[in-house]
């Protein structure tokens, strides 16, 4: 069999990490290659060696069979290899169409063809069963359609090799399923993908072939209908990972969040949330089941103080905080795993000790008259660091931004958890993360729990709701349409309350499906 | 660790006098051109600023005004604000001072007490609105600061013809008594006769000052925590409007304070339209000075010296006095390019480490 790329022996060193050390990958033509690792494993790396924005130190890249030197992308494009990034580099204010043809725009003399670009563009976009309309502007698409644009971008320029950076991060459950068979498409066409992730799931579901590699070493390519996730779990992790948490009954007790008839705005100044009451227990835990956006934002912010509630009120232990600003909130004993480690949970600028007391600065030990004491805080950073298991460059000086997004997350935990709250806020605390960390932060979440803390957990993920709550709050279109014991329910009465359907309706409803 | 910091230090360091001596080289050529010879410009330049006691009194004097700008801007540039209204909160500053002075007749101790704190609250005050504007309603700092300076060239215009003029001229102030003013005799002694004054005296102190706020303070985490991400901010539960509005007037207290040095302090009185550009100036000290309250000192001296150098080069020699103007913005291009010297200070530093 011809493989299409080869990457031979690549070792890549950063001042004090080899990144990539001696690591062999081939892709055949019209495959799905995974490549597996953790956060900070070294694939990135790798890719972006084979896509030209890294040079190896030593090893070398066959393309089609022959040596090749890819010095920048644009050597990388000229062979025919495109990336799709997991952040999307399109101009926002231009359509689909121009975003495409952006740089290699067609000319009709002076003035750039676009008729041409966008009959072309809808030519491919039927041919891959895209769905994508030329003429719409970026700003009005879906995320899912701006990373089609993307692929359309690959396309467009003739790429045969297609690298997707982690596609799936930030994409809806509906959307991974259509990417799934985009991909699938795509291959049947003679593309090849190499596909980055640490979601084993969507390996499963769409690669033939894996690589695993940790810790910039090579552990081994494996055939994925005959290797079972538990397999390549622990190729990546280097050990046994259980996806189920062990959690023991336990009796909730006394009452600690209390939300009475609350009412938000969201962004738009249209109430996010209806009348939502909900109460969270000492000891347990509460998870918040729903589709992206609809009210889970606006619930987070209106408990943590960061949006106002239009109505009702809010009690942490009996104590209406609904008027309090969020630096009281924090001290009567809330912690909150913001959504968004980079817009929210850290100040990348900062190093990780100045971030590890962004609650607690003007506080004894760490500052006294109004002066910080560096020393205390060094020593307070660097045991959240030791008892979370934080990895940095240069311990807790290292600057936030540095650390890779497993470790920024496990230190907002750490930080967030060190502070002993009696609520904590945990939105989406593993997103993103590989197997190793979310195993690792789902333990130190049911830990919490165990010593009696209350917890509301917000997901996305409807399989960590269910590992980790003991009972569950489906919202939809900003509504409580109900709550539910963990141990009396499954995924898919939740998922289908999720859809609005109240738990009354629920017979009919499965009816009606059976019925189609 | 602390090795790595001291690298970062000199980084910055190098980039800036790597500037420097690119500006310099291009003002020679531009000597060259003119048809001078730029050893002598420079030497001239040079003995201009530093030939005795009084001319380096002089340097230091002029260096003050732009110590206080360039910290203004540094400052607001560390908590995430770019303020470009150093001017007319200096020309404020100074009008507030001038005009304590001209009214009471206090003994000089208290009475220039009272003038650096009108000059404080005066800077203060003008960049509060700004602040207050971006708090409150997200108007760009950028934007409302350039138009208070216009409110403040008016003001002054306005006001001093009107409650502040000499018996002879309506465009400036009378002038200030000796008692109103920042030179004292014992410092002119010293400086046998130039015009250097306690604001100097100030200015050091600002820039200690800052540089402890800003690195050692609960108040400078918090400053710097909203400049650097104001939603992180935010979640940790710091006022972000506060602190924005707080930067703004500090910044505008040390603008204040630069046009107390200006007006009470190198001059004997306040002009109407005129917007000083030691405000603007300010922003190029800062970007020389990569932000750093210790480095603002040090640009603004070296600006200094080239103002005050340049009169003296252009008397002895044909170089038009405008070649210290091309240094400075060449310099300030250089600096403003630190990117493209960063990557060649690597470069060199990579090879040899033979890498």
């Amino acid at each position: 069999m011809e493989y299409v790329v080869e990457m031979l022996n690549i070792r890549k060193e950063f001042p004090g990490i080899v990144a990539n050390d001696d690591i062999t990958l081939n892709l055949k033509k019209g495959e799905i290659l995974a490549l597996l690792g953790e956060n900070g494993a070294g694939k990135s790396t790798l890719m972006g060696i084979l896509f030209g924005m890294n040079q190896p130190d030593s090893g070398s890249i066959r393309i089609n069979g022959s040596e090749v030197q890819i010095s920048n992308p644009n050597a990388a494009n000229d062979l025919g290899i495109g990336m799709v990034h997991q952040h999307f580099k399109l101009v926002h204010n231009f359509t689909i169409t121009e975003n495409i043809i952006l740089g290699i725009e067609p000319k009709a003399w002076l003035t750039i063809d676009i008729k041409a670009a966008s009959k072309r563009i809808r030519e491919l976009s039927e041919l891959y069963g895209l769905n994508v309309d030329p003429d719409a502007k970026i700003e009005d698409v879906s995320v899912g359609m701006q990373q089609r644009v993307e692929i359309l971008k690959m396309l467009y320029r003739n790429a045969e090799i297609l690298i997707m950076d982690e596609p799936t991060a930030v994409l809806t459950p509906q959307e991974i399923s259509e990417l799934a068979n985009i991909m699938k498409r795509l291959v049947s066409e003679g593309k090849s993908i190499i596909l980055i992730t640490h979601k084993l799931k969507e390996i499963k579901a769409v690669a033939d072939r894996c690589t695993v590699i940790r810790r910039g070493k090579l552990i081994g390519t494996v055939d994925v209908a005959t290797t079972s996730q538990e397999e390549m779990a622990e190729m990546m992790v280097g050990r046994q990972v259980s996806f189920k948490v062990d959690k023991e009954q336990q009796e909730a007790g006394e009452v600690v969040l209390k939300l009475e008839d609350i009412s938000v705005l969201n962004s738009r100044k249209v109430m996010g949330l209806k009348n939502f009451s909900l109460e969270v227990r000492a000891g347990e835990i509460v998870g918040i089941a729903g589709v992206e956006g609809n009210g889970q934002t606006e619930l987070v912010e209106a408990i943590t103080g960061l949006r106002k509630a239009e109505a009702g009120r809010i009690f942490l232990k009996g104590k209406d905080i609904t008027e309090l600003p969020i630096r009281s909130r924090i001290r009567h004993g809330m912690a909150h795993i913001p959504e968004d480690r980079h817009k929210r949970g850290l100040v990348l600028d900062y190093t990780l000790e100045e971030n590890m007391v962004l609650e607690l600065y003007d506080c004894p030990p760490f500052s006294k008259n109004g002066l910080l004491n560096k020393a205390d805080i060094r020593s307070y950073a660097e045991e959240i660091m030791k008892h979370f298991d934080v990895r940095s460059g240069q311990g807790a000086i290292s600057v936030a931004r540095s650390l890779s997004g497993g470790n920024q997350q496990k230190a907002i935990v750490g930080r967030e958890l060190e502070q002993n709250p009696e609520l904590l806020i945990a939105v989406q605390p593993t997103r993103g993360l590989d197997v190793g960390s979310i195993e690792y932060i789902h333990k130190r979440l049911v830990e919490q729990r165990s010593k009696g803390k209350a917890i509301l957990l917000v997901s996305l993920e409807l399989s960590e709701i269910f590992n980790l709550s003991d009972r569950i709050a489906i919202v939809s279109n900003g509504e409580l349409v109900g709550v539910v014991d963990a141990d009396k329910t499954s995924e898919n009465e939740v998922g289908l309350m999720m859809t609005g359907i109240k738990r009354g309706e629920r017979l009919e409803a499965q009816n009606d499906q059976r019925h189609k | 660790m602390k090795l790595k910091m001291i690298k970062g230090i000199n980084k910055n360091t190098i980039v800036s006098l790597l500037s420097i001596i690119l500006g310099l080289l291009a003002g020679a050529v531009l000597m060259l051109i003119t048809g001078s010879n730029p050893i002598d410009g420079y030497t001239y330049l040079f003995r201009g600023g530093f030939m005795n006691i009084e001319r380096f009194g002089n340097t230091l004097a002029t260096a003050t005004p732009l110590i206080f700008t360039g910290l203004s801007v540094a400052f607001a540039f560390k908590t995430g604000l770019f303020n470009i209204g150093a001017a007319g909160q200096m020309l404020f500053g100074g009008f507030c001072a001038t005009a304590v002075g001209l009214s009471l007749t206090w003994p000089k101790p208290l009475l220039l007490m009272a003038m650096v704190l009108s000059a404080i609250l005066g800077g203060a005050l003008w960049a509060l609105i700004p602040g207050l504007l971006k708090a409150r309603f997200n108007v760009h700092e950028v934007v409302s600061t350039i138009m208070m300076n216009w409110i403040s060239y008016w003001v002054v215009y306005y006001a001093v013809p009107a409650y502040l003029k000499g018996s002879f001229l309506e465009t400036e102030s009378r002038r200030l008594p000796h008692s109103a003013s920042l030179r004292v005799d014992w410092l002119t002694n010293l400086f046998n006769g130039s015009y250097i004054n306690l604001g100097i005296f100030l200015a050091i102190a600002a820039a200690l000052i800052i540089a402890f706020i800003l690195n050692r303070t609960v108040l400078g985490y918090e400053l710097k925590a909203v400049g650097f991400n104001r939603h992180a901010a935010e979640y940790a539960g710091i006022n972000v409007n506060k602190s924005i509005i707080l930067s703004m007037m500090i910044a505008g207290a040390l603008a204040g304070l630069g046009g107390a040095a200006l007006y009470t302090g190198n001059a004997f009185n306040i002009q109407i339209g005129v917007l000083p550009s030691q405000g603007f100036d300010g922003i190029a000290v800062s970007l020389l000075a990569s932000n750093s309250p210790i480095g603002v000192l040090g640009a603004a001296i070296f600006f200094g010296l080239l103002y005050s150098g340049r009169g003296f080069m252009n008397a002895m020699t044909k170089i038009p006095p405008e070649i210290a103007d091309t240094i400075i913005a060449t310099i300030i291009y250089f600096a403003a390019t630190n990117v493209l010297i960063e990557g060649f200070v690597d470069r060199i530093r990579r090879k040899k480490r033979g890498v």
